[in-house]
């Protein structure tokens, strides 16, 4: 699991992780706010339904896909947790709807 | 003269990058640098603007150099799109509206698709880190030490709980190094460096002595080893876990199984050129026996095989953040000359100084690649790993498509769908072909890498649709 | 260390010096089919294949296995398709149980869904006119309007018109199916022999002598499956196989839940969960360069049919190169010069599969092929054409 360290600057961010109230900070990608949140398992996947969660933190992997704002498979390090996102873990393939 | 909206676009803004565009601008090309990431830096100087890391004795100073490239880059007037992935670089065939001259990138912000013409595109695309393949290596609570800097460096987040790097490499020991410096407590670090290695680099040594790199990695090593227990000559290595990472199970040496109970594993042996967008482009690659990696092929100035693509920094072979800069700017003197903005002769005066910088930075690259070369055995990994964790293809399949005949990893690819992941074979692709180069008793070189093809980047199929089209494209959809 | 799967018939006392009965050039899904089929025979079989990077349309194709529109011009070959898709089910069975990996074959009935009446019409008007050659072998099919169509699909775009529908058509993995056939192709003894670029055959001592990029190799037979390379090969038998390629872009996006029940021509759910969409024609030789525009253009025309793909990120793309004879038929012939070799070249290598390996196999290995064959031999394009 991760921690912030004591003396960090920027704005605390409130979004939802399946529908549970959560707390970032502004700059955090999605990746980061779940892991700063006690989220390691984002996901399993959709050919063996392993658990999954991020692991390059820079785009490349894939691993990361969540649900985010309704719609699926977003790259949670890439994207900016934002004020009143809502977040959403994944089991196995997206709804081709959201 | 063909329409265009510019005449150069850097892609990527690491250090390469950032000195790329920042010099190609100032001289007078109109240039756009792109970057996937909300803001420039790169990997290295990731978040390097809004750190909210306010001690700036645990990033080091190595890291707050990169800002000193922003100013030259604000100076110079080239325009920066960050948050824009670039998933296609081609050029347009030869029979179209501008005879080929210009090339067309495809790019994707917020959201809606793009197509934008320029005359000359230079990559700066750095590198990834090194397929790290080992038994539970895809669990939760296991990420690469690369991403965890990341962590520390974009929102200074450090390990809670037992944690434990394993590895070999540079990064492994900086990252610990950083990691005591911000207060967060390390459980162990397994090292994975091969103890044959050291005999093998030993004669390099000379050429690293007088490089930039001894005083401070030593100091930096040393100091780790003070303070976290290390435990070298790890010969074999597996996660555990249920749902998420519990125990590490290791071997030292010839030793029995250790077991180490854990939350956190960072994994590191090493990066390697990011080379998906230049393979997708159709630039020759040629294998790294030293680097044990592919390396998209170019000349002195970057320039690679396909037309009017350069590539400068990691991303052509792995030499480190200052010889990236260099590179950048070597390169960018290069596509100054090829856009008729200098001639040859003043090109290579202008290079002089930052050819001997360069050279400086990358004395002692090879004994360092040699020391920290990974052991087989973390390269291509017994039957039951994960090799391809999109679609959850073990090293044993890969093998077994070898003993049906699969010469490559183009064929393998087909047969069991390795590589074919929205990854695009980023974390599988020098497993694959170290496996079977292994399997067949060749090198790597005759066995070769995945083909690859647009988009290197997902995009939405809507971002696709609403791209512009020519007659002839729609002509050749309007056929049944 | 292992090396490639040289068969066990490589190795046999029979076989040194590379001689086999049968030598089957190409290694894709006509090639292995083939070979699958001559193998059961109880015939020493080698396959010569070429390396990892070879142009490859049995990497790239949409795996249909389809009848639906077929055969205008060339009644025979609605039949010649129509029972291949009757005994595919089989072949897949067989398959299964000799590698144990399920090609996903099912066959679910296919739709064309089309974006005006105009097109509408225009289709049913050209399945009648399908239908009412002389010795057409007639297969079921039916003309749905949007109102019928909107009960099979509920979330077809608002252009749809309609479409037509036959319940013969269907759809598999075909990468499995290309795995499954060299799996076979291994546990039955054949050997599969990859880096061997055929550069010359020979008509010798009553067989062939084959120099490849490693190495001679004897046969009593040869079987050119080779696709496009065939050109280029069959020749050298005194058979001709006169086939350019046609460039088709394919995208595929990323796994998606289940949703697209039947494949339709143009874009189907794979097994696995990608959608797939290939839609396009071109003339452009052998580049197998993506056009943005082209796929920008497949991709607006699903979304016309079903607006949801929207949504869905593209994973993959590529362009792979169709085999067409001038006809667009296959072309199944011996030669009269050289007997004992024959050339097998085709377009729909998927749909065709069952037919080649359980039917064309056995004639081959027994000597020739009938009479019923003499309709895909290359001599019909030197006949003028009617207008």
């Amino acid at each position: 699991m991760f921690r912030r360290l004591p003396d960090i600057a920027g704005d605390r961010v409130s979004f939802t992780i399946d529908g549970r109230p959560a707390e970032a900070r502004s700059g955090d990608s999605v990746a980061a706010a779940l892991l700063a949140n006690g989220v390691a398992a984002c996901r399993n996947t959709p050919v063996s339904g392993a658990a999954r969660g991020p692991y390059c933190m820079m785009g490349v992997c894939f691993d990361c896909l969540v649900t985010i704002d309704g719609t699926g498979n977003r790259q949670g390090c890439q994207v900016r947790v934002a004020p009143g996102m809502a977040v959403e873990t994944q089991d196995g393939k997206r709804g081709v709807e959201r | 003269m063909s329409g265009h909206d510019f005449d150069l676009a850097v892609i990527g803004s690491g250090p390469a990058g950032l000195a790329a565009a920042a010099l190609a601008a100032s001289r007078g090309l109109s240039t756009v640098l792109l970057d996937e990431q909300p803001e420039a830096g790169g990997q290295i100087y990731r978040a390097i603007t809004e750190t909210p890391v306010r001690d700036r004795h645990v990033l080091g100073p190595d890291y707050w150099h990169g800002a000193e490239l922003l100013g030259p880059l604000r100076d110079s007037g080239a325009a920066h799109w960050p948050g824009t992935t670039v998933w296609s670089v081609a050029r347009p065939r030869e029979d179209g509206a501008d005879g080929g001259r210009t090339l067309q990138i495809g790019l994707s912000r917020n959201g809606t698709a793009a197509m934008l013409t320029v005359r000359h595109v230079l990559m700066a695309t750095g590198a990834l880190e090194r397929p790290f393949p080992i038994p539970g290596w895809t669990l939760p609570g296991v990420l690469g030490a690369g991403a965890a800097q990341i962590l520390l460096k974009s929102s200074g987040l450090v390990p809670s709980g037992r944690t434990v790097l394993a590895g070999t490499g540079p990064l492994l020991w900086l990252l610990a190094w950083q990691y005591l410096r911000a207060g967060a407590a390390l459980d162990a670090i397994l090292d994975t460096t091969p103890r044959g290695n050291w005999r093998a680099a030993l004669p390099l040594l000379p050429a690293f002595l007088r490089s930039p790199y001894l005083g401070k990695g030593a100091k930096l090593l040393l100091e780790v080893r003070r303070k976290v227990k290390v435990i070298d000559g790890v010969t074999d290595l597996r996660a555990e876990g249920e749902g998420k990472l519990s125990a590490i199970v290791y071997r030292q040496g010839d030793g029995a199984e250790q077991r180490l109970a854990a939350d956190t594993l960072l994994l590191h042996q090493g990066v390697v050129p990011n080379l998906n967008l230049a393979n997708a482009t159709g630039c020759a690659q040629n294998w790294d026996e030293t680097q044990r990696c592919w390396r998209p092929t170019t000349d002195d100035w970057g320039a690679t095989s396909v037309e009017g693509v350069s590539l400068a920094g990691d991303g052509a072979g792995i030499g480190g953040a200052l010889a990236a800069e260099h590179a950048g700017r070597v390169a960018a003197l290069d596509v100054l000359h090829r856009l008729g903005r200098i001639d040859r002769a003043e090109r290579d005066r202008a290079a002089v100084p930052h050819r001997e910088a360069l050279e400086r930075a990358l004395r002692g690259r090879a004994f360092l690649d040699t020391l920290y070369r990974p052991a087989d055995i973390f390269r291509a990994p017994a039957d039951d790993t994960i090799v391809c964790r999109c679609e959850e293809v073990t090293a044993g399949a890969v093998r077994e498509a070898v003993r049906l005949g699969c010469s490559g990893p183009n064929q393998a690819k087909s047969f069991l769908r390795c590589g074919m992941g929205p990854c695009q074979g980023r974390l599988c692709g020098p497993t694959v072909t170290e496996v079977i180069a292994a399997e067949r008793g060749v090198s790597p070189a005759e066995v070769g890498y995945y083909r690859l093809r647009p988009p290197v980047k997902p995009i939405t199929l809507a971002e696709l649709a609403a791209l512009p089209k020519s007659a002839a494209d729609i002509a050749a959809v309007d056929k049944h | 260390m292992a090396e490639p799967n040289q068969g066990k018939a490589g190795q046999g006392a029979n076989q040194r010096g590379g001689e086999f009965d049968i030598a089957v050039v190409g290694g894709g899904l006509v090639g292995t089919a083939v070979a699958w089929g001559l193998a059961r025979t109880g015939v020493k079989v080698a396959v010569l294949d070429e390396g990892d990077i070879a142009v490859r349309p049995s990497r790239g194709n949409f795996a249909l296995v389809w009848l639906q529109g077929k055969g205008m011009g060339m009644p025979e070959y609605a039949g010649w398709t129509r029972a291949s898709t009757e005994i595919w089910a089989g072949f897949a069975d067989t398959l299964r149980q000799q590698t144990g990996i399920d090609v996903a074959y099912r066959k679910p009935g296919g739709f064309m869904p089309v974006l005006s009446e105009q097109e509408l019409e225009d289709r049913a008007n050209a399945m009648k006119r399908l239908h009412n050659q002389p010795d057409m072998v007639r297969y079921p099919y039916e003309v749905l309007d949007r109102a019928a169509l909107l009960k099979e699909m509920p979330f077809i775009g608002p252009e749809v018109a309609g479409g037509t529908y036959c319940p013969l058509d269907g759809h598999c993995n075909s990468l499995r199916l290309l795995r499954a056939l060299h799996a076979g192709l291994e546990r039955s003894g054949v050997a599969y022999r990859p880096n061997h670029r055929v550069d010359r055959i020979e008509p010798r001592d009553g067989g062939f002598r084959l120099t490849t990029a490693a190495g001679e190799i004897r046969a009593g037979k040869v079987v050119l499956a080779a696709g496009h390379d065939s050109a280029r090969l069959a020749p050298m038998v005194g058979l001709e196989a006169p086939v350019r390629p046609q460039r088709g872009h394919v995208i595929v996006t990323e796994k998606t839940a289940p949703f697209l029940h039947h494949p339709t021509g143009y874009v189907r759910q794979t097994d696995e969960g990608g959608v797939m969409i290939g839609d396009s024609f071109e003339e452009a030789g052998f580049d197998t360069t993506l056009r943005p525009g082209v796929s920008s253009a497949i991709a607006e025309r699903a979304i016309r049919f079903f607006p949801l793909l929207g949504k869905l990120n593209v994973v993959r793309s590529w362009a792979a190169l169709r085999v067409l004879s001038p006809d667009g038929y296959p072309i199944y012939e011996q030669s009269a010069t050289a007997p004992g070799a024959f050339v097998v070249t085709c377009h729909s290598g998927v749909t065709l599969a069952a037919n080649h390996a359980l039917t064309l196999a056995p004639l081959i290995a027994a000597g020739g092929l009938s009479d019923a064959f003499t309709v895909f031999s290359a001599r019909r394009f030197h006949v003028p054409q009617a207008a």
